[in-house]
């Protein structure tokens, strides 16, 4: 089953809200195995757009692919219009990124870890501080600032991961799976304030995830499966293509048929 | 440039934040050495070790004859401070490797690779920051061993001061190459023993190559092939404000070689950790 939900701008047919994200046919192989197979997505700005898939699906890759640790061979990523491989400084400086695993130093402190955040950013002095305060604020880690970052709870150190992303105000914020692991209050807080920086601040987002609960009926979605895309569009419409009542019951139809392009 | 509607023109980096993502990575890597205090201690007491034993074991069946720079006999001590200080740099170069596979398999390497400044300038950075630490480990050790009775020119704690940035720079562009090449934390003992104890034992660090020479031709032949022996010799001239330009060249050549391979394995595009499937994770 492939399922293009909606008219979702990809590549070239550019969508009337600024393009955040733009990734157009895009494939990556580790040595024989494909992990990501001819994918597009676009995420416009302010708007909240998930990657839904079970585990290898090509999510992490993915990521991968658009903050150039790995080089894009086939297809292209632009972030706000500046393609990934031929211009990466400037697509980097417009696109904050949280990571699957942490990425703290974990023994410098709190304040620490974003100063250097930002002087990787070319930020410093006053300035590095004055936006970090107000991020870690945003985040309501300001108290812990001082403290060492393997002090923090998990949950704790993901907000501080979502305020360092935050401190050089790229308008394109990716995250993968960022509430792995966390418990459901710290779960729901982060949810809660990176759907808040969409709606306030205008901020594209692009949230890999595999639990579903973290998807709301507006969003965009892209659901892959073992590399491949299933479907894509807003959640309702890719539930009502399946058939089905729920975005749970859609995913698991889509999951379990086989690959599009071979044979049931 | 993309043919999408770009966001707002493209800007660059000026001087001034160059220079502030460099300060931040320099100011990273002294954070780090100051809360690794055991890190300081054993860089200095492995050297001092030397110093203190083998140093007074040999001083009296190590005849040193006199050979450039020196203009004397000298005791054995002063001629082996050459090159504990080219082992203080040696093992900073491969610590600052090991930190970065540690920082690779932790995470936190990402957050570097994802600084819009070039790869090739972050990497560089951080070969300036670990050569400073490593001169600040030197520096340390110079004081106690000149308390010890090490006697050196004046001059040359200040004339050496060149040489250890270049071997600096070059022994930490070589762990930074290494660091690309491991893929887990735990191979590094590897390192340990096919890169530290040989290119230390095979250099002029604590015997002169003519010695060596007499005993044995072919261990004096990979003598010289190996860098560090003229990183010694360089320090070694230096520290009586003297110049071996043989050595100078080697060290020079050696560090840009080492360098741009690192750069080139740290690259997206060409990494050797992204041919074995993985990536500069």
């Amino acid at each position: 089953m492939n399922i293009i939900a909606n008219e979702v701008p990809t590549g070239d047919n550019v969508a009337t809200a600024p393009v955040a994200l733009s990734v157009v046919g895009i494939s990556h192989s580790y040595g024989q195995r494909r992990a990501l197979d001819n994918v597009s997505l676009t995420v416009p700005q302010g708007e909240f757009t998930a990657v839904l898939g079970l585990n290898g699906a090509g999510k992490t890759t993915l990521l991968s692919l658009i903050t150039r640790l790995f080089d894009t061979r086939h297809g292209s990523i632009s972030v706000l219009g500046y393609r990934i491989d031929r211009e990466p400084g400037e697509a980097l400086r417009r696109l904050g990124v949280v990571f699957q695993a942490r990425t703290l130093d974990l023994d410098l402190s709190v304040m620490d870890n974003l100063l250097f955040h930002a002087a990787l950013h070319g930020i410093g002095g006053r300035e590095a501080r004055r936006r970090a305060n107000a991020a870690l604020t945003d985040v309501g880690i300001a108290d812990r600032q001082k403290d060492k970052a393997r002090n923090l709870s998990g949950g704790q150190m993901r907000r501080v991961e979502i305020a360092r992303s935050l401190l050089h105000e790229p308008r394109l914020l990716v995250l993968d799976e960022p509430t792995v692991g966390l418990d459901v209050a710290s779960k729901i807080a982060i949810v809660t304030h990176v759907r808040k920086l969409v709606r306030e601040r205008g901020v594209g987002v692009l949230w890999t995830t595999h639990l579903l609960d973290e998807i709301e009926p507006d969003d965009n979605i892209l659901v892959l499966h073992l590399g491949k895309p299933l479907a894509q569009g807003i959640v309702r419409d890719v539930v009502a293509a399946t058939g089905k009542d729920t975005l749970r019951a859609a995913f698991t139809a889509l999951t379990e048929a086989p690959p599009p392009g071979e044979a049931p | 440039m993309s043919d999408l509607t770009l966001d707002t023109p493209a800007r660059g980096f000026t001087l001034g934040q160059y220079l502030i993502c460099l300060r931040g990575i320099m100011w990273r890597e002294a954070l780090r050495f100051v809360h690794q205090r055991e890190r300081f201690v054993s860089a200095l007491v492995r050297p001092l070790v030397w110093l203190f034993i083998f140093a007074a074991g040999f001083r009296q069946i190590l005849g040193v004859s006199i050979i450039p720079p020196y203009e004397t006999y000298v005791l054995y001590e002063v001629y082996v401070t050459p090159g504990l200080i080219a082992m203080i740099q040696l093992f900073n170069g491969m610590q600052s490797s090991l930190s970065m596979v540690y920082d690779r398999e932790m995470g936190n390497m990402r957050m570097l690779l994802v600084s819009p400044f070039p790869r090739w300038f972050l990497l560089i950075a951080k070969l300036l920051a670990s050569t400073t630490v490593s001169i600040l480990q030197v520096a340390a050790f110079l004081v106690v061993a000149t308390l010890w009775g090490v006697d050196l020119p004046p001059w040359g704690y200040v004339t050496v001061l060149p040489a250890l940035v270049l071997v600096g720079l070059m022994l930490g562009a070589l762990g930074m190459l290494l660091s690309s090449l491991i893929k887990q934390l735990e191979n590094f003992a590897g390192v340990m023993n096919f890169v530290i104890f040989p290119m230390f034992f095979a250099s002029s660090a604590l015997y002169p190559l003519w010695l060596v020479q007499q005993s044995s031709p072919v261990v004096y032949f990979i003598c010289k092939l190996n860098p560090f022996t003229y990183g010694i010799e360089l320090i070694r001239f230096s520290l009586y404000s003297k110049l071996d330009i043989v050595s100078l060249a080697v060290v020079v050549a050696a560090t840009t070689v080492f360098t741009i391979a690192a750069i080139l394995a740290y690259d997206p595009a060409r990494g050797l950790l992204v041919r074995r499937g993985g990536g500069p994770t």
